[in-house]
């Protein structure tokens, strides 16, 4: 467990959910809601709680794609790729988000304010191509909005750079 | 063809059509009423009667599936396959966003024909708003006395909870979904035993999809003659269907299954044809999974039978994306087996290996590095891992192989004069990297 976290938090979230084996996903995905991930104390601590071993709750979470194991940027960007975002240039937005962020699909910011997932059909063809940032779908997706919408998001060096304009 | 009165997105549009009071407003609920006033034995002979077939893809008979439960259970359980995840599907999405109470009528009559004592609704994790549209008319009918113990006075009672997946596109399949709500890795079981003899914790359970519940409460209230008066004979009642890629206006539309994929993307009340300049190169009708169409086949009809005339693997999620005259095949080869190479779940080898292969394969030819022989080893592999040939536990490899194998067969020329295109030597350079 980091600091952030706490013993006596993450029981509260356990024991909100019936003590079955099948409480585990809810479980998971309410801690992850939490802290942003499942770090390596946070599942020991669950181990403990829901006498599921370690070994067996890695073996769930790392089957799902909603799960992850390491700190999440401030924001996290999705980029669909499905194949009616595909076919609509979607890779073209995701170029664009990497270079406008100078990272690749995958990594953080050095601030830690941004990450970049690719996703692959998040069941809204009809706006294809989209962009997810946290949760909010962005429709009819654009490399031109773009920049814009980091900006909306408080990437600072586009500000900077728009007030140049 | 001809005007077709919308019957399950007869209330899209509707000021607060989520809302309890105006989906009774608009009669619904009459048909639980009915529904409670029959036998569950009745209820599932008029569905079988009128011929519902699965709309999550595989078109098996809704009404003969229920008829697979023990007679003698003590426990049985319904679970909504909400987990749509098929690329590019989205209509299970547009009938829990605009009529949550018509599935859990749907949910609730099926519950009382399978004399279920709880139903699961299993969505999936990335559909956030649709979770509390969802969960805030579970409380209304709760509240209405539509769901909890002795409904509307009856002797039949049912729980229903809502229960978000984590991302996974084979929890979409029956047995893995049980796995998944059961806390699980989402791989999917051995068959037999079927979910209706022994599914969710270990009991016997029915599962099905959004929009196939979402059709139970018209069959009750109309009646089963009504239901297969509309379409073909062997494929009855009205369907979704959901038109993306270059067209005026991607969506998702209702008719009877009578009509064609050309019509689908022409039609002014559908797809509105395509955008300017763009022409249909290829078309996927069903989903990625049940393989492609060229722009010669538009002809097909969207129903249970025809797309096997046309070397697909059904009629899948009836959900069709375009690929237009400038898009590279290469690259849709690649897209659509990078998506299986992710989504195998890993338990059957030949399914993650071949997928895998098949990805890597595709990814070299799509770098200008593909050779004419690789065309026939994803051919050769496509056709070595599926549950068709009987070698899988579930069907993701089929549908995995399908899209491969039908963009291999049916585009093979302008595959292969694109590696006829390739600058020389990059095979070479290509293949001895690897090495």
């Amino acid at each position: 467990m980091t600091a952030a976290e706490n013993a006596a938090e993450i029981e509260a979230l356990v024991a909100a959910h019936r003590p079955e084996r099948e409480s585990l996903i809810p479980i998971l995905q309410d801690v992850q809601r939490k802290y942003g991930y499942l770090s390596e104390g946070t599942v020991t601590e669950l181990a403990r709680l829901t006498g599921v071993s370690a070994n067996e709750i890695y073996g769930v979470a790392t089957f799902y794609t909603r799960f992850r194991f390491t700190p999440p940027g401030e924001h996290t960007i999705r980029v669909c790729l499905g194949t009616a975002c595909h076919v609509r240039g979607g890779r073209q937005v995701l170029g664009e988000f990497e270079s406008q962020l100078g990272i690749k699909v995958g990594q953080t910011t050095n601030d830690g304010k941004f990450e970049l997932e690719r996703v692959y059909c998040l069941g809204c063809c009809a706006l294809a191509p989209v962009g997810v940032l946290d949760d909010k779908v962005n429709a009819r997706m654009a490399p031109k909005k773009v920049r814009h919408l980091l900006t909306k998001y408080g990437k600072r060096d586009c500000e900077k750079d728009a007030q140049t304009r | 063809m001809g005007s077709f009165k919308p019957v399950l997105l007869r209330n899209r549009g509707v000021e607060n059509s989520r809302s309890l009071k105006v989906y009774e407003s608009r009669g619904g609920y009459r048909a639980v009423r009915k529904a409670l006033k029959m036998t569950p034995d009745e209820v599932v002979a008029e569905v079988k009667k009128a011929n519902l077939r699965g709309r999550g893809g595989a078109g098996f008979p809704a009404g003969v599936k229920w008829g697979f439960l023990p007679k003698d259970r003590t426990t049985t359980l319904l679970c909504v396959n909400a987990d749509e995840s098929e690329p590019p599907t989205f209509s299970n999405r547009v009938l829990m966003e605009n009529d949550p109470h018509q599935l859990l009528e749907g949910t609730i009559i099926t519950g009382y024909a399978t004399q279920a004592q709880i139903a699961y609704i299993y969505m999936r994790v990335e559909f956030h708003e649709q979770f509390h549209i969802l969960q805030k008319a579970i409380d209304e009918a709760y509240a209405a006395g539509y769901l909890g113990k002795k409904i509307l006075g009856s002797d039949y009672s049912l729980e229903c909870y809502l229960h978000r997946g984590a991302g996974a596109y084979v929890c979409g399949e029956e047995t893995g979904l049980i796995e998944s709500l059961e806390g699980k890795r989402g791989w999917p079981r051995i068959k037999p035993p079927f979910p209706a003899v022994e599914g969710a914790f270990r009991r016997p359970t029915v599962v099905n999809n959004v929009e196939t519940l979402s059709c139970v409460p018209h069959i009750i209230e109309r009646g089963a003659d009504w239901f297969t008066g509309i379409g073909p004979p062997h494929s009855t009642g009205p369907k979704l269907f959901c038109i993306s890629g270059p067209v005026n206006k991607p969506g998702c539309y209702e008719a009877a299954m009578d009509i064609t994929v050309g019509e689908l993307i022409e039609r002014d009340d559908m797809g509105g044809g395509m955008l300017p300049g763009r022409r249909v190169k290829a078309i996927f009708p069903g989903g990625v999974s049940m393989g492609v169409l060229t722009a010669d086949e538009l002809d097909m009809k969207m129903d249970f039978v025809d797309p096997g005339n046309h070397g697909l693997l059904g009629l899948g999620t009836a959900a069709a994306v375009v690929v237009d005259q400038d898009t590279d095949m290469r690259m849709v080869l690649r897209n659509v087996a990078r998506f299986f190479g992710t989504e195998s779940c890993g338990q059957c080898t030949q399914c993650r290996e071949g997928t895998a292969w098949m990805y890597g394969i595709a990814t070299r030819m799509e770098e200008g590095a593909g050779r004419i022989e690789d065309l026939d080893i994803l051919l050769e592999t496509a056709r070595n891992m599926g549950m068709m040939p009987g070698l899988s536990i579930c069907g993701l490899p089929d549908g995995a192989t399908y899209p491969i194998e039908t963009i291999v067969r049916k585009f093979r020329s302008e595959l292969e004069e694109a590696i006829r295109a390739q600058a020389p030597g990059r095979v070479e350079a290509v293949l001895s990297a690897v090495n």
